[in-house]
C-alpha cells in the first residue's frame, strides 16, 4: 500500500451529495406561495385600472349617445316646427289677406293652392266649410263639396281652439296626411273654417334625412302611441309603438335611458308645439362589452401583454429566489457537514495518535527482546542452528519495523489533522456560528444578545476548531432554553494576553451532580440523543488551542460557559 | 568498566531491562529507573555520562525530569525516546534534548547517537 492511498480515501469529504433538509416539496410550496402573493400584488392594481377604464368608457359611451340624441332631437324638432309653422303662417296670411269670396270660389281657391304649392309645397287640398259644417268649396283630388263635418271631432276642436293641427290619417290613396284648420270670423255673427290637408311626407322626408345609422331611429308618434311616420324599430305609419308613450312634459326635450329586450337605448322626445305630434329619437346601444373591447383593444392587448410579462417575471423571479434559497440551504448544510467532518477527522486523528503511542511501547519491547535474542546468539560460541535463529530474529525485527512504519504514518496523519493557525475576529466568528442557527433563532423566537468589548484584538487560532467549539456551546444553549428564551454572548479581555468569551443562557441549567461530569467523555444527559462526546471534545479542542473552558450553572436559572483563549498562538496555561 | 555509563529512564521495565542487557553486550554500562523521581535521585547519587529518557512517565513527567536534569547536570546529554513519534510527526517535543528517537528504537542507532553526543561534549 502506498503511503497516501488510504489517507486520501478518508480525508476527502463526500463532495456533492449534501442533503438540503426537507427536500423538494418545501421549495415547491415556497415557490407557489411567492408566485401567488406577488401576482396578486402586481396584477390587482392593473385589473382595477382596467375595470375603472371599462366603466369610464361606458359612461363616455352613454354621454356620447345622449349628445347625439339631443342634437338630432333639437335639430329635427326645429325643422319640423319650422315646416308646420311656415304653412300655418301662410294659411293664416291668406285668411287675413284674401276676401272670403275668393276663398269660396273654386277658381280663387285653386289659384291660392297653386301659389301655396309653388311657394311651400305639400298642400294636397284646400277646403272652406261654413259655420253649419257644410263644405262649401274644395280644391283637391276628391269630390267633397257639400259634405257635412259638423259632427266630426276635428270640426268641433277647430271651433273651440281656433287653430287645429290633426293627427295623421290615411286618405283614399293610403298616403299619410295631416290637416291644418282655421276658424275665421266673417263678421260678428258668422264664421267659416278654412281647412288644408298637407302631405305627411314633408315631415317624413325631414326625418329620414337626419337618420344617421342603423342604431338610430327618428319618428313621430301621437299621444296614443300611433306612429305618424315610419319607424325603423317599431313599424309603419299607423302601427302602434310597442313602448309606452312618454308623458307630456311641456315643450321640454327629455332624454333618458331604458332597457328593451335586454338592449339599452337612449331615448329623447319632445312634443311639437301646437300639434299632437311627439318627436322621438332612439339610439340603440351597441353591446357595451363588444364596444369596449373593440374601441379599447389597445388597452386590452396592453393588459394581456402586461399580465403575461408580469407572470413570466414573477414565475422566473420566484424560481430564481427559491433556487438561491435552496443553494444557500445547501451551502449551509455543507458547512455543517464539513464542520462535522472536520470534527470526526480530528477525533480520528486523536485516536490514531493514541493508538500509535500505545502500540509503539510494546513494539519497542518486542524489538528489544528480539534484539537481545540476536545478541545472545551472536555472543554464544557454537550456538546450534545460529543461522536459523538469526534469520528468525531478523524476521521479527523486520516485522516490528513494518509495524512502526504504520504507527509513524498514523502519527503523521494525526499531525495533519491538527490545527491551522490564522487571524480571527472573535465577534465575527461568533456571529457566523450563531448565523448557522438563524432559522432556529427565528422559529423559536430566541433573543441573541451580543456584548462585545470595543477595540478587542484579533487572536491567532484555528478557525475550524473554534467554530466547532462555539457551535457545540451554542447548540447546548439552544437545547437548554425554552422558546422565547435568551442567549447572551459576551466577549471581553480576560487579561492582556487572553480573551474570554462567555455564552450565557437563561435555560434549565445543569444540576450540581451533572456539572462535575459534563466534560467527561460519554457522559450524556440527553439519553439516546447525545453521544456524550460534545463537551469532552470541546474541552479537548480548547485545551489544545491553549485555552480553558469553565462552566457555572444554577438549575432553573441558566448556564454560563466561559472560554478563555490566548491572543497569540498556544501554550499559555490558564491561572484563574 | 565499560565505555561509558548510561541511565535509562522508562516506566516499561521489560524495555529498560532488555536494553540494559543489550547495551552490556556493547560494553556500555546501563542502569535504569522506572520513574522520573527515581531517575533524578539516581543521577544525583552517581555519575552518568548520558541519559536516555522516555517522555511519558508516571508522576514527574519526562519534560519536568528533563528540565531538572538539564539545570542540575548541564553537561550530561539527554536523548529522548518517545512513542509519540519524531520531530517530523509532532510539534510537542520539548527543547533541551540532544536528540529524539522514536520507539521502537534501533540499538545500533542509539549507540551511534550516544557516542556522537559524548564526542560533541
Amino acid at each position: 500500500m502506498t503511503d497516501s492511498s488510504w489517507e486520501k480515501s478518508i480525508s476527502e469529504p463526500e463532495s456533492g451529495m449534501v442533503p438540503t433538509g426537507e427536500g423538494l416539496p418545501r421549495y415547491r410550496k415556497l415557490r407557489r406561495r411567492s408566485v401567488v402573493a406577488t401576482s396578486l400584488v402586481a396584477l390587482t392594481p392593473l385589473i382595477i385600472m382596467v375595470i375603472i377604464n371599462f366603466y369610464q368608457d361606458k359612461e363616455a359611451y352613454i354621454a356620447e349617445s345622449r349628445y347625439a340624441v339631443s342634437r338630432i332631437l333639437s335639430n329635427t324638432k326645429r325643422n319640423l316646427e319650422f315646416i308646420i309653422e311656415e304653412r300655418r303662417s301662410a294659411l293664416s296670411l291668406i285668411l287675413n289677406e284674401q276676401p272670403y269670396q275668393k276663398l269660396n270660389s273654386p277658381g280663387g281657391l285653386k289659384s291660392i293652392q297653386k301659389n301655396l304649392n309653388n311657394s311651400f309645397g305639400g298642400f294636397v287640398d284646400l277646403g272652406v266649410i261654413n259655420s253649419e259644417g257644410i263644405q262649401t268649396n274644395y280644391i283637391g283630388p276628391y269630390e267633397l263639396i257639400g259634405r257635412n263635418y259638423r259632427d266630426q271631432a276635428w270640426f268641433n276642436e277647430v271651433l273651440v281652439r281656433g287653430v287645429y293641427v290633426s293627427e295623421v290619417f290615411l286618405g283614399h290613396r293610403k298616403l299619410p296626411h295631416f290637416v291644418i284648420a282655421f276658424k275665421h270670423e266673417i263678421d260678428e255673427s258668422d264664421f267659416f273654417v278654412f281647412r288644408a290637408t298637407i302631405d305627411m311626407s314633408l315631415l317624413s322626408e325631414q326625418i329620414t334625412t337626419t337618420q344617421l345609422d342603423q342604431n338610430t331611429d327618428v319618428f313621430i308618434v301621437n299621444s296614443n302611441g300611433i306612429l305618424q311616420t315610419p319607424s325603423a324599430f317599431y313599424g309603419e305609419v299607423m302601427d302602434t309603438m310597442s313602448i309606452p308613450v312618454p308623458k307630456r312634459i311641456q315643450l321640454v326635450e327629455t332624454i333618458d335611458e331604458f332597457d328593451e329586450n335586454s338592449r339599452v337605448k337612449t331615448r329623447g322626445f319632445s312634443y311639437i308645439k301646437g300639434t299632437p305630434f311627439i318627436l322621438m329619437v332612439l339610439r340603440q346601444h351597441e353591446n357595451i362589452y363588444v364596444h369596449w373591447t373593440y374601441h379599447r383593444s389597445g388597452i386590452i392587448w396592453f393588459l394581456l401583454l402586461s399580465i403575461v410579462l408580469i407572470l413570466i417575471v414573477i414565475f422566473y423571479g420566484a424560481g430564481h429566489t427559491v433556487k438561491r434559497l435552496r443553494e444557500l440551504d445547501r451551502r449551509r448544510a455543507k458547512i455543517f457537514h464539513n464542520i462535522e467532518y472536520t470534527n470526526k477527522m480530528a477525533t480520528v486523528g486523536r485516536m490514531a495518535a493514541g493508538v500509535a503511542h500505545e502500540i509503539n511501547n510494546p513494539l519497542a519491547i518486542i524489538n528489544e527482546k528480539a534484539g537481545l535474542l540476536e545478541d545472545l546468539i551472536k555472543h554464544t560460541d557454537n550456538f546450534p542452528n545460529s543461522d536459523k535463529f538469526i534469520a528468525i530474529t531478523n524476521s521479527i525485527t523486520n516485522s516490528v519495523e513494518r509495524c512502526s512504519k504504520v504507527t509513524r504514518r498514523l502519527l503523521g496523519f494525526a499531525k495533519r489533522m491538527e490545527n491551522k493557525v490564522e487571524t480571527i475576529d472573535l465577534g465575527d466568528l461568533l456571529r457566523e456560528v450563531v448565523g448557522f442557527q438563524s432559522t432556529e433563532v427565528k422559529h423559536r423566537n430566541i433573543r441573541i444578545g451580543y456584548n462585545i468589548q470595543e477595540n478587542l484584538p484579533t487572536i491567532q487560532s484555528d478557525r475550524g476548531q473554534l467554530q466547532q467549539v462555539f457551535l457545540n456551546i451554542i447548540n447546548n444553549a439552544f437545547a437548554a432554553v425554552d422558546n422565547g428564551g435568551s442567549i447572551d454572548i459576551t466577549i471581553a479581555d480576560a487579561d492582556n494576553k487572553r480573551i474570554a468569551i462567555t455564552v450565557t443562557d437563561n435555560g434549565v441549567g445543569i444540576p450540581k451532580e451533572d456539572l462535575e461530569h459534563i466534560f467527561e467523555p460519554f457522559y450524556s444527559t440527553k439519553g439516546e440523543f447525545g453521544t456524550g462526546l460534545g463537551l469532552s471534545i470541546t474541552q479537548d479542542i480548547v485545551q489544545k488551542l491553549g485555552g480553558e473552558i469553565v462552566v457555572e450553572s444554577e438549575p432553573g436559572k441558566g448556564t454560563d460557559f466561559k472560554i478563555i483563549l490566548p491572543i497569540s498562538g498556544r501554550g499559555i496555561p490558564y491561572q484563574g | 568498566m565499560g565505555l561509558f555509563r548510561v541511565l535509562l529512564v522508562d516506566d516499561e521495565e521489560e524495555l529498560v531491562t532488555t536494553l540494559q542487557e543489550r547495551l552490556s553486550y556493547r560494553d556500555i554500562e546501563a542502569e535504569y529507573s522506572l520513574t522520573g523521581a527515581e531517575a533524578i535521585q539516581k543521577i544525583r547519587e552517581k555519575k552518568f555520562n548520558i541519559v536516555v529518557l522516555d517522555l511519558k512517565l508516571p508522576g514527574i513527567s519526562g519534560i519536568e525530569t528533563l528540565r531538572v536534569m538539564r539545570s542540575e547536570f548541564p553537561n550530561v546529554p539527554i536523548i529522548l525516546i518517545t512513542g509519540h513519534g519524531s520531530p517530523e510527526t509532532t510539534d510537542d517535543l520539548p527543547k533541551g534534548a540532544y536528540e529524539y528517537l522514536p520507539k521502537p528504537i534501533n540499538i545500533d542507532k542509539l549507540v551511534a547517537v550516544m557516542k556522537e553526543a559524548l564526542a560533541d561534549k
